[in-house]
């Protein structure tokens, strides 16, 4: 549905998107992250056409976003940052123009806007002014917007951003449901939200793409994984030293509390030793009463693809 | 075309949402009437050769009020789309940069000609209240001042839209648009007055661009296709340029 080749984006002498090539398939739902500034709206910019590459080429469905830019247009659903809206028009006005100017035909235009409406809970606001909506209104009104031509591929940059926890469930949810039968692009900061809702991830920092892969797997492949604790009745030093003679442990360090003892093991990536450990206590009689291995979240992952200066 | 007329009627809509829309209205109503009746009591104190469609129409206040006019309707256009960042969800449309531009051009020409449509009716009264006086020259005459006014206005409206095009914020716009337009009128005759007015060449040149002297001809009856190439082909300049600054700065923002 997306193909993005060898895109690069100049403003000046600041490259704000450089060399990125990636595609998304028909019916995937992609999650867009990145920190602020790492070239995701630049990038989305460039493939809603509203913004010309300097080189490189991306298509829609086939059509090339710059040179063959209405057919490619008229194919994607779009959410700007922000999402801008004629703040002196009323929803359901607002939302006929839109579906006319987008092509819906003349006879369906009403329908296709009551569906919408429907879709994204706002039909009581059909009558009101866009500039009297609340942010989370008006966020519903861009994604009813982005909707109402049925569009086969729905681009929205942080749908979720300036929302209160409730309205960001909502708008979750909705996102979710209107995923079943189409291609999403999404950029977010919430990155619950991407866990939740995408299939894939694309993490792009300082213009460039450092990972694109299933949120599990981005995980799971995480270099700086690898923290275990636990809890046992042990000698410290007796434990420590055992503990560390296992494969896959790096160092350990304990701590007394009470009769109890807390140890803390960094481990080797991948590394997985709890059944080796309760072997080693069992054998030596150890009372356990917490072993817990740390996962990497999504968190650690972004953090590491982005915090680093190379 | 339907995304032309859908855009066209949006233009329409979102100029007659402003309060803007309807001052400008009604000062255009008032200020025309004053003008009107200026006219008329001019007329009325001797016996003249012109007529009242003349002496309503070529006038300094109406020269003013036409140029404040046709900038306060065009100093949005496109500014508050930067400014509001609604041209991103415009220009992510499928539409062409030319249906947006023609769009509020046409719209903006609609609004115009609406405000001169209480203008008929003053000359519709003057006929029947003088018991059947001379509007114009002939009824052709009336057509032709019209004809000339909406030139003007396309006109006027063109470089309106290409300062609204130029900057982010509509009073600028607007300061912009009137100095232009102001300059525009008063220019030929300036110069004419400095140089040499009795020269036929000056003469010739100030005719050939005064708005002023083409109202004069047009309200006498007078259609010189001359004039008519000229306003078309000026404000197709100006729309081609506001064509390519709009496209270089969607490109930029």
């Amino acid at each position: 549905m997306i193909e993005v080749k060898q895109l690069t984006k100049k403003y000046g002498s600041f490259t704000a998107v450089k060399d990125i090539s990636f595609s998304v398939a028909k019916g995937e739902i992609v999650g867009f992250l990145g920190p602020n500034g790492a070239g995701k709206s630049t990038t989305m910019k460039i493939l809603t056409g509203f913004l010309p590459p300097s080189s490189g080429s991306a298509s829609i469905a086939g059509f090339d976003v710059f040179n063959d830019s209405l057919r490619a247009r008229s194919r994607i659903g779009y959410l700007p940052e922000n999402t801008p809206l004629y703040t002196d028009m009323r929803v359901g006005e607002y939302l006929r123009y839109r579906a006319a100017l987008k092509g819906v035909a003349m006879g369906k235009v009403r329908d296709a806007v009551s569906d919408v409406l429907a879709q994204c809970q706002i039909a009581d606001r059909e009558k009101q002014i866009i500039g009297s909506l609340s942010k989370g209104y008006r966020q519903r009104v861009g994604l009813a917007d982005a909707l109402v031509h049925d569009p086969d591929l729905l681009i929205l940059d942080e749908p979720t951003i300036g929302l209160d926890p409730n309205q960001i469930r909502t708008v979750r949810e909705l996102i979710k449901s209107l995923a079943e039968k189409r291609t999403v692009l999404i950029s977010t900061h919430i990155l619950p939200e991407v866990e939740m809702m995408c299939s894939r991830v694309i993490v792009i920092h300082r213009g460039q793409i450092r990972a694109s892969d299933t949120a599990a797997n981005l995980m799971k492949n995480h270099r700086s994984v690898g923290e275990l604790s636990l809890e046992a009745k042990a000698p410290a030093q007796d434990a420590s030293e055992a503990l560390s003679k296992i494969a896959g442990v790096k160092d350990v360090s304990s701590e007394a509390a009470g009769e109890w003892t807390s140890f803390t093991l960094r481990l080797d990536a991948n590394a997985t030793p709890g059944e080796e450990i309760l072997k080693l206590a069992a054998e030596r009689q150890w009372p356990v009463r917490e072993l817990h291995q740390k996962r990497a979240t999504l968190e650690d992952v972004f953090a590491e693809l982005t915090m680093s200066d190379h | 075309m339907r995304t032309f007329l859908v855009q066209l009627l949006r233009e329409v809509r979102s100029i007659f949402y402003t309060p803007v829309a309807y001052v400008v209205m009604a000062m255009f109503a008032a200020l025309m009437g004053f003008n009107f009746q200026t006219a008329f009591t001019v007329l009325n104190q001797q016996p003249s050769d012109v007529t009242i469609i003349e002496t309503t129409f070529v006038n300094v206040i109406f020269i003013f009020v036409f140029a404040i006019t046709t900038s306060l309707i065009t100093m949005r256009a496109f500014s508050e789309e930067f400014r509001m960042g609604t041209i991103e969800m415009l220009t992510t449309a499928p539409v062409t940069d030319w249906q947006v531009v023609l769009a509020k051009f046409f719209g903006a020409l609609l609004f115009y000609i609406v405000l001169f449509v209480p203008t008929v009716a003053f000359f519709a009264i003057f006929h029947y209240v003088s018991g059947g006086a001379p509007v114009a020259k002939s009824v052709e005459a009336i057509g032709s001042t019209y004809l000339i006014l909406i030139l003007i206005g396309m006109l006027f409206i063109s470089i309106g839209i290409f300062a609204s095009v130029l900057v982010r914020d509509q009073v600028n716009a607007a300061v912009i648009s009137i100095s232009v337009t102001i300059v525009y009128l008063w220019l030929p005759l300036m110069l004419a007055r400095l140089l040499n007015m009795t020269d036929p060449r000056v003469t010739a040149a100030t005719e050939f661009v005064s708005p002023i002297a083409h109202l004069s001809d047009f309200t006498k009856g007078l259609v010189d296709s001359r004039r008519i190439v000229w306003y078309v082909s000026v404000t197709t300049v100006f729309l081609v340029l506001t064509h390519h600054v709009f496209h270089s700065r969607k490109l930029k923002s």
